[in-house]
């Protein structure tokens, strides 16, 4: 007897009989990935919109109103308290109640119209840096602007015109930008933890001793305990883009059986992931931990939330070796971008790769330490 | 592949010099022992003492560090998936799927061993057919009472009609009643030639064994019939006797006898004492004396060893041997 995949039906059918009898378990693995997209579809915006602002407009003429008009305009700000002292101003920011304060001093209106200099302070609370970057943005931005409109009055078009156009995903919108790369984490968490937790119920059981003493071979019980799961996780993918698609709106440009087809490799990665930890944990707590852990780089250095480019290159190398960075890659190339297998290929030859790799050190480990220890 | 003799063709099991090492800690030391066809072999010895790697080694598990091991004629060092095929396993733990039924625990553990789909059912209707599982086909298994697990239990380990099966603390945490008729069906089925081997803490079970070793930090300090053990020059001190007095004041009794010369060792079990004495010890004459001391005695008569007396003796013998080493 040579076949090295002895004992796969047995196991897979068997596997199957799991998962339809603990429904629970899955219904409740398959749902808690929807509640999370949910909430960050419709919870989350990456856009910075409608600071809370504190104003003191020691001035209160005609331009001064009209700056904090354009101000307002913006979308940036949002003005919620006027005060009449700078200690008011100081205080408001301090509290927390505005995290941008601005002070027009009194003189601002007579300076303009005696054509001198005029100088508003913006005040801006740094705690969170991409909320103060985006205020000195947009005031700068506005105050170039109100400067220009003032030297050239109205009637010449500006020398350097910059006509910026987004493609994909033109209003910016942050269900389009997270969602694709949410997909990934979503898939990983949910095959991941269910084959991890399949194989070290078994352990903690002892029937994965018993089924050592029978002539089931390891690839055939791997395999068999795998393919069920890959079958849920595709399932779970489906339920993710009809999601996507029909709730968030998210348009998906590219072709879905690509998507499909690529997100195998993904898939076969994060199952070889589960079995990897199984071979290490002995019990369901320790896997738990386990594939929390890996689940981590996952989040922070595959671009899903930080982009990789501003990585220290030490994240950034080390995003190469995150299976989420190609698994991205692919879904906001093709559901963003409509990328083909042309763009994709490499990405998913990555994927595959280390899916095949992780799986023979765990059919390894699992030889090595599950077996024999 | 080297050729087994004659011998180890015809044994269930036989183990030559085996040898297991894990890094500096040798767990296996130099065990020899040989289980014929139709035996049922106890395999007996504290926890941590090295059975568990002893049956891991032998079902090809575990590669020997050393020694060689055939069963039922095979090599368990090159052939051990024809081994697997022919052995069956059941483990203290009884390794079922709690969340499938009987029957489809059944159904799995046929399949694992290739079994064609008619040879299936015909097995599993011999096996419900001894060990009455009939009334709980469609049960979860996790409903079981721990009697009905180790039925089942063993009912997969046998599906594909091994000659030999390796049963590891098969009546632990099982009730009496169960644990009687487990061990008239395997009295039953090693009366149509199947091999047990054993491993048990319970010494009234090691006594029902046709054949038991005792294994001590990985040495075999035991092996043989039980009558034979009793036998043994090493646990009948030289010199000496086993009595039993029984008498209705058993712990009265006891410091009287403690305190008579002649009398070795003395200890209680249940309402009598169990007594080792010098070889020419009076009988009639320690009735006398208990009598005096106002002590009614209901018998007096001469014991045979216990296999629990002979273990324990084996092993003072093998810890003072162990202290000399180390010295």
């Amino acid at each position: 007897m040579t076949n090295i995949f002895r004992g796969f039906g047995a196991v897979f059918y068997k596997e199957v009989l799991h998962v339809r009898r603990d429904f629970a378990t899955l219904f409740f693995s398959l749902i808690i990935p929807l509640l999370q997209m949910v909430l960050l579809g419709f919870g989350i915006d990456t856009n910075i919109r409608q600071i809370n602002t504190v104003v003191f407009n020691a001035d209160g003429r005609r331009e001064s109103r009209e700056l904090l008009d354009r101000l307002k305009n913006s979308d940036t700000f949002h003005i919620n308290r006027y005060v009449q002292s700078d200690d008011d101003l100081n205080d408001a920011i301090i509290s927390g109640r505005a995290r941008v304060g601005i002070k027009i001093p009194v003189d601002y209106s007579d300076r303009l119209l005696h054509q001198m200099s005029a100088q508003v302070l913006v005040l801006i609370d740094g705690s969170d840096s991409s909320v103060a970057g985006q205020a000195i943005n947009v005031t700068t931005a506005i105050g170039l602007d109100e400067s220009l409109r003032r030297v050239l009055q109205d009637r010449a078009a500006f020398a350097v015109d910059m006509r910026p156009k987004i493609l994909f995903n033109p209003d910016s919108r942050s269900p389009n930008f997270l969602l694709p790369g949410l997909t990934a984490i979503l898939l990983l968490n949910v095959t991941t933890f269910l084959t991890a937790f399949s194989i070290v119920r078994e352990k903690e059981r002892g029937t994965l001793e018993q089924l050592f003493v029978t002539p089931v071979r390891p690839m055939g019980l791997l395999l068999g305990k795998l393919l069920p799961y890959l079958g849920i996780g595709f399932f779970e993918l489906t339920l993710i883009l009809t999601f996507m698609r029909f709730v968030f709106r998210v348009p998906i440009h590219g072709d879905v059986f690509l998507l499909a087809l690529l997100s195998l490799p993904y898939l076969f990665v994060s199952l070889s992931l589960g079995i990897l930890i199984s071979s290490k944990a002995n019990s369901q707590a320790e896997a738990m931990q386990l594939a929390f852990l890996t689940i981590l780089p996952s989040i922070f250095f595959s671009g899903y939330i930080f982009p990789r480019e501003t990585m220290p290159w030490i994240f950034h190398t080390l995003s190469y070796f995150v299976p989420a960075t190609y698994y991205i890659n692919i879904t906001r190339g093709i559901i963003l971008r409509g990328a083909g297998v042309v763009h994709l290929w490499i990405d998913g030859l990555a994927l595959f790769a280390m899916g095949t790799l992780l799986l023979i050190l765990a059919a390894r480990r699992f030889h090595n330490k599950v077996i024999v220890a | 592949m080297a050729t087994p003799p004659q011998s180890s063709v015809e044994a269930a099991i036989s183990a030559e010099h085996l040898v297991r090492r894990f890094g500096n800690f040798t767990a296996v030391n130099d065990v020899s022992f040989r289980v014929e066809k139709g035996e049922i072999f106890g395999f007996l010895g504290p926890n941590g003492s090295g059975k568990t790697t002893v049956i891991k080694m032998l079902t090809g598990l575990l590669p020997l560090s050393g020694g060689s091991a055939w069963v039922e004629g095979l090599d368990v060092g090159t052939d051990s998936e024809a081994v697997r095929e022919r052995i069956g396993y059941m483990s203290q733990n009884f390794s079922l799927y709690y969340d499938l039924t009987v029957a489809e625990n059944l159904q799995f553990y046929g399949r694992i061993y290739s079994l064609k789909p008619a040879r299936l059912k015909r097995r599993i209707e011999e096996i419900v057919q001894l060990n009455g599982l009939g009334p709980y086909m469609n049960r979860l298994a996790a409903q079981l009472s721990g009697g009905w697990k180790q039925r089942l239990a063993l009912g997969c380990a046998m599906l594909h009609e091994p000659k030999l099966l390796f049963l590891d603390e098969p009546t632990a945490g099982i009730d009496p009643v169960a644990r009687r008729q487990l061990w008239d069906l395997l009295f039953e089925l090693s009366g149509h030639g199947i091999t047990f081997f054993v491993t048990t803490h319970y010494m009234d079970e090691a006594e029902r064994c046709s054949h038991v070793a005792y294994i001590y930090y990985g040495k075999l300090i035991a092996d043989g019939t039980p009558d034979s053990l009793r036998q043994l020059p090493d646990v009948q001190p030289h010199g000496t006797k086993r009595i039993e007095i029984t008498a209705p004041e058993v712990t009265r009794a006891l410091r009287l006898a403690r305190r008579i010369p002649g009398i070795r060792s003395a200890t209680i079990f249940g309402q009598s004492i169990h007594a080792l004495v010098d070889e020419h010890f009076d009988l009639d004459e320690l009735r006398n004396q208990l009598l005096k001391n106002g002590i009614a005695v209901t018998e007096i008569r001469p014991l045979a060893p216990s296999l629990e007396d002979v273990f324990v003796e084996l092993t003072y013998k093998q810890q003072a041997l162990l202290e000399v080493a180390s010295d």
